[in-house]
């Protein structure tokens, strides 16, 4: 049942618990018991909006930045990593395999912001060798939805 | 001037459906619960493979009965989903949706006066392809306290010297009536004895739930008394690339290849690339949509039910098809009012058989936002109906 209540509300995490009960064909008591134990579990980890910031007025600059490190005796990656994602401006961070260690993906409001944060707050810092700064220029897609089009159901409207 | 026109022809009636059509089409703003098609888009690999295709310059006619390499990935599937083998070289026909097949199946097997069992209510193309084979249609009127399916009982009662052919229209359209396994074996043992020949429209079946889909060409002796018609329409969301296809026995599929050869030449080159990206890569696909349909299956049966209409459990398709008779009206009157009160479009039973009389389709390919929004609208009808009805009390 757990992964058909995630395929759900991965999509659509507004859906009342009611109406997911009946999609599923469970009780309503289960699919509130379920979701609190994976928000326990911190199987689901929050339940978020996305934003095309672009279709708003709002100013925002999201930069990918690969970053190379050295890490230290006793403290691995692990620790790096977290002195990196407690940053607020810092959207998330992963641990790569190939030709660097981490993506970092931060947002700010402009692209001087993101320079200076690459700049003062994560070149300095102790283990980091190298950082190589890509801006966005566009988001088509993210989290699986597909931002640049309006779909439009073309069927007509009755068929046989 | 003469009337050049054939009798044939002309006592052929027009779909049901096409005249509710023509009202719908002139209301704007109505929301419509009345398509026969999956919502979803044909799955990207598919698509992608119809465009290389093109790019290829693959732009040529196929061989009559379709792509080698189609027909040999048809054949692997049936095996895989159903347990039924066909030889690719002979026993299957790739043709333009399941729709040509039904008609060239017919032509290929009735003589004139040849009785054809078709039980209703059910798609609408089986009763005019019959009588332009000059077959004699025998109706079979499926009932709501059977859920809709053939049983065994109806189908012996219909059966005259002259019956040669049964339509088996299962998953259906527009109940949403499923054969199991031993609905399927009851029926078999009747055509076995009888010595019939059954056309078994299979287009819904990855559209099953609960249980999987069991074709009856799969059971002992059936398969050669069996021209088994599927197609990519509703199982990968490909209505417009209009590609279907029949497989039974090498001496019917060859005289069926005749009609096919000499009206279509073959199947749209392009649709035959696609479907072969459809068979070997889309079984994911499929399990996304069956998935996506049977929660909203689920949702719109809770809903009629909330509202007070009475609806039996449909395990197949993506209709539900509840009963209006308690507001006494007829199903016309019913979705037309709807129509005019609430701008919301269904399809009323009697487009698919006289039978389909006191019900109406409602399809739940729309996305639950659609889904919500159009019931909404059909409960406020509802409702109205009921306190009408309470004042006339």
């Amino acid at each position: 049942m757990r992964e058909k209540i995630l395929a759900v509300i991965e999509k659509n995490s507004r859906i009342n618990i009611k109406d997911l009960a009946i999609l599923l064909g469970e009780s309503e008591i289960d699919i509130v018991n379920e979701i609190a134990a994976m928000e326990k579990e911190k199987i689901i980890c929050g339940y978020h909006t996305l934003i095309n910031w672009d279709n708003t007025d709002e100013e925002k600059v999201n930069a990918l930045i690969e970053v190379k490190v050295t890490p230290q005796r006793g403290l691995g990656f692990d620790k790096i990593a977290e002195r990196i994602y407690n940053f607020p401006e810092v959207h998330a961070v992963y641990l790569m395999s190939g030709g660097f260690d981490f993506t970092v993906i931060i947002e700010e409001k402009t692209m001087k912001q993101v320079a200076q944060f690459v700049s003062e707050k994560l070149a300095p810092m102790d283990a980091i060798l190298s950082t190589a700064t890509h801006f966005v220029l566009k988001k088509y897609k993210d989290h699986g939805t597909i931002l640049v089009d309006m779909i439009k159901d073309e069927r007509m409207l009755v068929t046989p | 001037m003469r009337n050049f026109l054939s009798d044939k022809v002309m006592q052929i009636q027009p779909s049901g459906i096409r005249k509710f059509f023509d009202i719908v089409s002139e209301m704007k703003d109505a929301i419509s619960l009345g398509v026969g098609e999956p919502d979803f888009d044909t799955p990207w690999h598919i698509r992608e493979e119809g465009i290389y295709s093109l790019e290829k310059g693959r732009t040529f006619y196929t061989s009559n009965a379709g792509l080698k390499e189609l027909k040999i990935e048809i054949c692997n599937y049936l095996k895989r989903k159903f347990e039924i083998e066909y030889s690719y070289e002979d026993e299957v026909l790739v043709t333009v949706g399941g729709s040509e097949a039904i008609d060239i199946a017919l032509r290929a097997v009735v003589n004139p006066k040849d009785e054809v069992i078709i039980p209703q209510p059910s798609y609408v193309s089986y009763l005019p392809c019959a009588v332009l084979a000059d077959a004699v249609p025998v109706i079979v009127k499926l009932k709501e306290e059977d859920e809709f399916r053939l049983t065994k009982q109806q189908l012996l009662d219909s059966i005259t010297e002259k019956t040669k052919v049964v339509i088996l229209p299962f998953p259906n359209n527009p109940t949403g009536a499923v054969m199991r396994k031993k609905d399927l074996e009851e029926i078999a043992q009747v055509i076995i004895e009888k010595d019939l020949l059954v056309i078994s429209d299979e287009i819904y079946s990855e559209l099953s739930y609960g249980e999987r889909h069991v074709s009856i060409a799969s059971l002992p002796g059936m398969k050669e008394r069996t021209i088994l018609i599927n197609g990519f329409s509703k199982s990968y969301a490909m209505t417009g690339w209009r590609l279907g296809y029949a497989t039974g026995p090498a001496e019917i599929i060859k005289q069926m290849l005749k009609i096919h050869q000499f009206a279509i030449m073959c199947a749209p080159t392009t649709s035959q690339y696609a479907a072969v990206s459809a068979l070997q890569n889309g079984d994911k696909d499929v399990e996304q949509m069956r998935e996506a349909y049977n929660q909203r299956r689920r949702y719109l049966v809770h809903a009629l039910r909330e509202m007070g209409m009475e609806c039996f459990e449909p395990f197949g398709a993506f209709y539900v098809f509840p009963s209006i008779k308690k507001f006494g009206m007829t199903s016309e009157e019913f979705a037309s009012r709807l129509l005019q009160e609430e701008k919301v479009a269904v399809v009323p039973g009697t487009a698919f058989g006289d039978c389909g009389e006191g019900f109406l389709r409602i399809s739940y390919a729309y996305s639950l936002e659609d889904l919500k929004k159009a019931l909404e609208r059909l409960e406020r009808f509802v409702k109205k109906l009921e306190i009408r009805a309470g004042v006339e009390n």
